[in-house]
């Protein structure tokens, strides 16, 4: 599997995931979000930057409840809640959003 | 996911962080593990007080550097970490040369307390037969 | 014909240090790898060990391995020698033959 980046072809997984973490480039988000239908705003970069500096810090992707408890911690109470982060990644918070960062699947997500 | 009375488990680590899977596997089943909502601790033993090591670079050496996870067990409700005061003390190390890992006590305003306890043998002997369920790394 | 020994369990865990020490000749070279480079860090109920067969035979650490389990060169015992993966290469060419202590 690949996706198409830019004239480049970058390795994903079967589940779409890129294979290389360095790999990533803000486009390579807009490529995935198209496919999926989804529209980028702001408030899902935000998300993403906030999981590739996770990611940056700890080494990993955090979990659901943990990105939620986070994020509450750093943008505010209205958008540390599981109703908001779905909204914008509605396949899942971690799962989609963490797959646009450029990130592997969650740990813990089966 | 809340089924039944919380249980005490322990996820004992006995190896150190490279050489074999042992550690970052183990940390990683603590990592999902979390996810239950049970009373979780880890303890560190033997070679295992080693992935607990402050400063681990694996730049040079073309693999995975996993030690900064263990910053994120705090915000895993992971918040007690028993190392072994003997097993520190055999390989020549103090509990400053680990990394100073804390978590957050929202219950306290966010203060940050540490999550490292160094006990001796005997304590850990009592702590282990506390458990409910005992996960060997 | 000189031999270069490498060990890359930790001597805590396994006995492959101890072995390859009983079992190398004087004027033999060690290098500890991987796992093996605990062994090579002061203060540990082994340096005593690692200090007598220093007496005997040239000790060196892979520093690469070293580096990647937050080992400083000043936790080290003096002496021992600190080789990067060329300086590996050099101690390979540089015996007629090399053993392995799993």
């Amino acid at each position: 599997m690949g996706l198409q980046v830019n004239g480049k072809t970058l390795d994903t997984d079967e589940e779409g995931y890129l294979s290389n973490l360095s790999d990533w480039e803000p486009e390579v988000a807009q490529v995935m979000a198209e496919a999926d239908e989804c529209d980028l705003t702001e408030n899902h970069w935000e998300v993403i930057n906030f999981l590739r500096s996770y990611y940056e810090e700890y080494q990993i992707a955090p979990a659901v409840r943990v990105l939620t408890k986070a994020i509450g911690k750093k943008l505010g109470k209205d958008k540390g809640n599981s109703r908001y982060l779905y909204q914008l990644y509605p396949y899942g918070p971690a799962k989609q959003a963490c797959k646009y960062a450029g990130l592997p699947k969650p740990t813990g997500c089966v | 996911m809340s089924a039944g009375p919380r249980k005490k488990l322990m996820y004992l680590n006995r190896r150190a962080p490279g050489g074999t899977i042992y550690a970052v596997e183990g940390l990683e089943v603590v990592l999902i593990g979390a996810a239950f909502d049970q009373d979780v601790c880890m303890a560190f033993v033997g070679d295992g007080v080693y992935q607990l090591k402050a400063g681990q670079d694996t730049s040079d050496s073309g693999v995975k550097n996993f030690s900064p996870a263990y910053r994120a067990l705090g915000d895993y409700d992971v918040n007690r970490l028993y190392v072994e005061r003997e097993s520190l003390e055999e390989r020549g190390l103090g509990v400053d040369d680990l990394m100073p890992l804390t978590w957050e006590d929202e219950d306290d305003d966010w203060a940050e307390k540490p999550s490292i306890h160094v006990v001796d043998r005997a304590e850990l002997a009592r702590l282990i037969d506390a458990q409910d369920v005992v996960f060997n790394f | 014909m000189t031999v270069l020994h490498t060990v890359n369990k930790s001597p805590f865990e396994k006995d492959s240090l101890d072995t390859c020490i009983a079992h190398a000749l004087d004027g033999s070279t060690v290098l500890l790898i991987e796992d093996g480079v605990y062994a090579a860090t002061r203060g540990t109920v082994v340096e005593p060990r690692v200090r007598d067969a220093m007496q005997r035979m040239n000790f060196y650490v892979l520093a690469n391995d070293c580096k990647a389990r937050g080992l400083g060169e000043d936790t080290l015992i003096d002496g021992i020698g600190r080789v990067d993966y060329g300086g590996f290469v050099d101690l390979v060419t540089g015996h007629d033959s090399v053993q392995s202590w799993l």
